[in-house]
């Protein structure tokens, strides 16, 4: 159980692979101009990993460490594959307006950093449970990047969620402001790059007040100490 | 001493390569009707946008002609042709122009055999959000001007944007994608209106049973 609640924290929070590892940058900024196509892009990435890591972890007894590499390549491949001919085929809206972005899972590091990293080595359940919360977490980081990009560039919420969801979801689409000109600095890339900068300043300024907390009462109960350098 | 392994190691990975190639193989064949199915879909609601459908009785996408025109795009076109009763109604021609701010922008015009437009919409662009996507309908009602127009003419001074003499607005901080989609669809009516009759004696590139 302990080791469950641990993933959760790795991938959450202390090992983040967007805010910690910054890995998979590229489409991480590059779709983040609303909270839609993050949403597609988190939860393609998502079904990637937890797909990847499964197999991996299930043939990790098989494969020779010569040649596990090129094997966990086309294992990664396969899978993005299959996701982009399954958004092609129910969700063609968000796959058009994802774009080039769904092969590009393929070169995201965060995918073969967890195989290499965790699911070569792991038994399947703890393998599809990390690749759950490392999707997860990256998936997080989209969507608060997505906001933020959305709110300030558009004013809008949930523009587009329909091309994901179905047409039920027009109705999410929220309005919060309108102006006559978009703000283009946080819909062009550069947006995503400050946007992240202040995700990431954030974080560590979080961690910093925990660290703070924690290292404080340990000092302060510091008793008499105890003499143990011997005389000779 | 090493060739034991390397069999084994390649016979591991001819393993694996066969399995996900396969594992590929079988999700394409299971989705390949349906994602033909949604771009066809795609492709009839971007024909309707240009060319309303009362104004024809055939299905226009099993009825077009390939058409080799370096003014409208580098590579060879499919124009679908519209009859009503048999008799040509319209022409409705993807073009493609490199002249965009940043890359090709892709239009789809539809034009009468009068030689007037029936609409214009673009179809793929990657122009400056806020800017130069008002060229899209979804930003801006822009594209509807070119409704009705025609084109007398190669030298025909109004086809221009209106910094360059001619009567097209152009948008506040952009004018280089008007001028690229202005000049572009005037390219197209002028193809339409002289080729119209040898595009509906071409060849049907686009018969049923045939993607």
């Amino acid at each position: 159980m302990s080791q469950l609640k641990e993933l959760f924290n790795e991938g959450m929070w202390k090992n983040n692979p967007a805010l910690v590892q910054l890995l998979g940058l590229c489409p991480l900024l590059a779709v983040t101009s609303t909270v839609t196509n993050a949403m597609g892009l988190g939860l393609a990435t998502l079904m990637v990993l937890v797909g990847s890591n499964v197999t991996i972890s299930a043939v990790r007894n098989w494969v020779p460490k010569d040649i596990r590499i090129p094997v966990f390549v086309m294992i990664i491949a396969a899978f993005v594959t299959i996701i982009q001919l399954l958004m092609n085929a129910y969700t063609f809206g968000l796959y058009q307006s994802l774009g080039i972005f769904i092969p590009l899972i393929v070169t995201n590091c965060a995918i073969i950093g967890r195989a290499e990293a965790f699911a070569s080595k792991n038994p399947v359940h703890l393998s599809a449970f990390d690749g759950l919360m490392m999707g997860a977490g990256f998936m997080v980081v989209l969507l608060v990047l997505g906001a933020m990009r959305e709110v300030i560039g558009q004013g809008t919420l949930f523009d587009g969620a329909d091309l994901l969801l179905g047409p039920w979801a027009a109705v999410l689409r929220i309005e919060i402001f309108s102006f006559d000109n978009q703000f283009l600095l946080a819909i062009l890339p550069p947006g995503a790059f400050l946007g992240l900068g202040l995700l990431i300043a954030a974080k560590n300024v979080i961690d910093a007040q925990i660290k703070a907390k924690q290292v404080a009462p340990p000092e302060a109960e510091k008793g008499p100490r105890a003499r143990v350098t011997s005389l000779t | 001493m090493i060739l034991p392994s390397m069999t084994k190691n390649g016979a591991i990975l001819t393993l694996f390569a066969l399995l996900t190639t396969g594992a590929v193989a079988i999700i394409h064949e299971l989705t390949a009707d349906s994602i033909a199915e949604q771009e066809r879909k795609q492709l009839s609601t971007q024909l309707q946008e240009v060319l309303d459908p009362s104004f024809y009785d055939n299905v226009l996408y099993n009825d077009c002609a390939l058409i080799n025109e370096p003014l409208l795009a580098k590579t060879p076109q499919i124009v679908y042709r519209a009859r009503k009763n048999g008799e040509p109604v319209a022409l409705v021609m993807r073009h493609i122009t490199p002249k965009g701010y940043s890359g090709d922008i892709e239009l789809l015009t539809a034009v009468f055999a009068n030689g007037d437009i029936a609409g214009v919409r673009v179809t793929k662009h990657e122009e400056t959000p806020g800017l130069g996507d008002k060229i899209e309908i979804k930003k801006s009602p822009w594209i509807t001007v070119f409704n009705d127009k025609t084109v007398l003419g190669e030298d025909d001074e109004r086809w221009a944007v209106k910094k360059d003499g001619g009567s097209f607005d152009q948008f506040t901080g952009a004018t280089i994608t008007p001028r690229a989609v202005v000049g572009s669809v005037k390219h197209a009516v002028l193809f339409s209106q002289t080729q119209f009759d040898a595009v509906f004696n071409a060849s049907n590139a686009c018969k049923v049973g045939e993607s």
